[in-house]
C-alpha cells in the first residue's frame, strides 16, 4: 500500500523525513527542504543584501545542493546576493581532478562564475607530492590545515564578503561529539556556531547554511533533483578518527533519528565555566594568518615540507618554533624526530 | 513456489564502488519456496554481486546505517524496509551517504 503524503494528503509519499517523521511526497519535501534552509538563513541573519558570498563548492553532494539552493533562495526570496563558486584543488590525481570537472559543470548548469584556488600556486606543494614525502599516516593533516586556509586565500582574491560551506547536521553533530573524544574544550565551544565571526584582515567570515538539514535529505535531495555531483573516496586514507564517529552516530540515528538534532542541541548549549584555559588568538608572525603560536599551522606544516622534516607540524613541537622563526639550526636528535615518515 | 523474479538494481553515492563501480544491475532472482523480500536480496546480494569490503555495505540483516534504500523511488522506510516483498520489474537503489564532498 503506497503511503500518501503527509502533507498535501494527494500524492505518493516518497521519504520519511528523520527530523519530524512526517511522509511526504516529492513535490511537498522540495518545498519543506527549501523553505527550512531559507528560515535558518533568515533567523540567523547570515546574509545582507548586496553581499558578494563566495560558495565552497567541492562537486560532492553537500557542497552540489549547496549552491543549488542558494542560487534558488536567492532568486525566490531577492536576498540581492552576487553568489560565485570557490573550490580548492589540492592536487589529488584520480580524486580532486575528477570532482573538479563536476565543479566545471555545476558553473554551467547554476551559472555561478568559478574560482579554483590549488595547493601548488599557494604552497608550492600537491597533495600527491606531499604524500610523497609524509607518507599516509599524518597527510590528512596537511591536507586540512592547507584547505581551510586555501578557502581564506581564494575568498580574499574574490573579495567576497563571505563563504559559506556545505556542512550539515551530521557533520555538525559529528564533530561536537570529535570535540568531546578529544577534550577539545576551544573548538567544542565555537564548532555549533552558525557562523563565524570575522576574526582579522586573513579571514573571512564563514557560514553554514545546511547545519540543520540531515544527511539522508541532502541525499534524497540531490536523488529526487537529479543533481550532479561527484561520490567517491579520496584515494588517501580516511580520517579514521572522524571515521569511528561517523560511524557510531549512524547506528545511533538509525535506532533514533532525533540523535543528530539532539547532539547539536546539546552543543549549541554547553557553556563553559569561566577559569577554563583557551588559547589566545594572534596572529602568525609570518603569514598574518589567525594562530594562537608564533606560527600558524600552515606554516609550521610547510616550513617542515620545506625542510624535509615533515613531522614538525604533527605533534607537539611548540618550543622549536622560535628556532625555526629565527632560522637556527635543529640538533642532530631533533633533526631525527621529525624526519622519520610513516607509510 | 514464487517464481524467478527480474529486478533491477542501482547503487550510487559511492556504493558502486563495492560492485566493481558498476551502477546499474539487472538480475534475475531464482525460484524459491518463499516470496523473495529485503531481507533475503540483502544476502543475494552480498553473496551474488558485492565485490568488496562487505562490512561498507552490509551491517546484521540489514544495509550499514548511512546507505539509503529507495525501492520503487521511495524510501524504504515507508515499504516495510526488510520485510518488503519484491515484485517482478521492481526497482532497488542504494545510495551511500558516507562519502565525503
Amino acid at each position: 500500500m503506497p503511503v500518501l503524503c503527509s502533507c498535501c494528503a494527494e500524492k505518493r509519499a516518497v521519504l520519511k523525513r528523520p527530523k519530524t517523521g512526517h511522509s511526504l511526497c516529492k513535490e511537498c519535501f522540495f518545498c519543506a527542504f527549501e523553505e527550512e534552509v531559507n528560515q535558518t538563513i533568515v533567523s540567523a541573519k547570515l546574509f545582507k543584501p548586496g553581499e558578494r558570498v563566495g560558495i565552497a563548492a567541492s562537486g560532492g553532494k553537500d557542497s552540489t545542493v549547496l549552491a543549488h539552493v542558494m542560487k534558488l533562495l536567492n532568486e525566490r526570496y531577492n536576498y540581492g546576493l552576487e553568489l560565485m563558486l570557490l573550490s580548492v584543488d589540492e592536487g589529488i590525481t584520480g580524486y580532486r581532478d575528477d570532482s573538479l570537472e563536476t565543479v566545471k559543470r555545476n558553473e554551467q548548469q547554476y551559472e555561478l562564475p568559478l574560482t579554483i584556488v590549488s595547493y601548488e600556486e599557494l604552497y608550492g606543494w600537491t597533495m600527491d607530492a606531499i604524500v610523497k614525502q609524509v607518507g599516509l599516516k599524518n597527510n590528512c593533516t596537511f591536507c586540512g590545515v592547507f584547505r581551510r586556509q586555501a578557502l581564506d586565500r581564494g575568498a580574499i582574491m574574490l573579495k567576497v564578503d563571505k563563504i559559506c560551506t556545505g556542512h550539515n547536521a551530521d557533520d555538525v553533530a559529528e564533530t561536537v561529539l570529535m570535540n568531546v573524544l578529544r577534550g577539545d574544550i576551544a573548538r567544542l565551544r565555537r564548532c555549533t556556531a552558525i557562523s563565524t565571526a570575522s576574526e582579522g584582515e586573513a579571514v573571512v567570515p564563514r557560514c553554514k547554511p545546511l547545519k540543520y538539514a540531515y544527511e539522508k535529505e541532502i541525499v534524497l535531495y540531490a536523488y529526487f533533483k537529479k543533481l550532479d555531483y561527484f561520490s567517491t573516496e579520496c584515494i588517501y586514507s580516511p580520517n579514521a578518527y572522524r571515521g569511528y564517529a561517523r560511524t557510531f552516530l549512524k547506528d545511533l540515528e538509525s535506532v533514533r533519528s532525533s540523535s543528530i538534532i539532539d547532539i547539536i542541541h546539546s552543543g549549541e548549549n554547553l557553556s563553559v565555566r569561566e577559569g577554563v584555559k583557551m588559547p589566545v588568538q594572534g596572529t602568525c608572525n609570518r603569514c598574518g594568518y589567525i594562530s594562537s603560536q608564533t606560527l600558524c599551522k600552515s606554516c609550521v606544516l610547510l616550513e617542515g615540507l620545506n625542510r624535509g622534516l615533515p613531522k614538525l607540524g604533527i605533534g607537539k613541537h611548540n618550543r622549536l618554533h622560535h628556532k625555526i622563526l629565527s632560522r637556527q639550526p635543529l640538533s642532530e636528535k631533533e633533526e631525527r624526530k621529525l624526519k622519520s615518515a610513516e607509510f | 513456489m514464487a517464481a524467478p523474479i527480474a529486478i533491477q538494481l542501482e547503487f550510487g553515492g559511492g556504493a558502486e564502488l563495492l560492485f566493481d563501480g558498476l551502477k546499474k544491475h539487472h538480475v534475475t532472482l531464482p525460484t524459491q519456496t518463499e516470496p523473495w523480500d529485503v531481507k533475503q536480496l540483502l544476502v543475494w546480494i552480498q553473496r551474488n554481486l558485492l565485490k568488496e569490503r562487505p562490512e561498507l555495505f552490509v551491517q546484521g540483516d540489514s544495509v550499514r546505517p548511512g546507505i539509503l534504500v529507495l525501492i520503487n523511488d521511495a524510501d524504504w522506510e515507508l515499504m516495510g524496509e526488510l520485510d518488503y516483498q519484491l515484485q517482478d520489474h521492481d526497482n532497488v537503489v542504494f545510495i551511500s551517504t558516507l562519502h565525503g564532498g
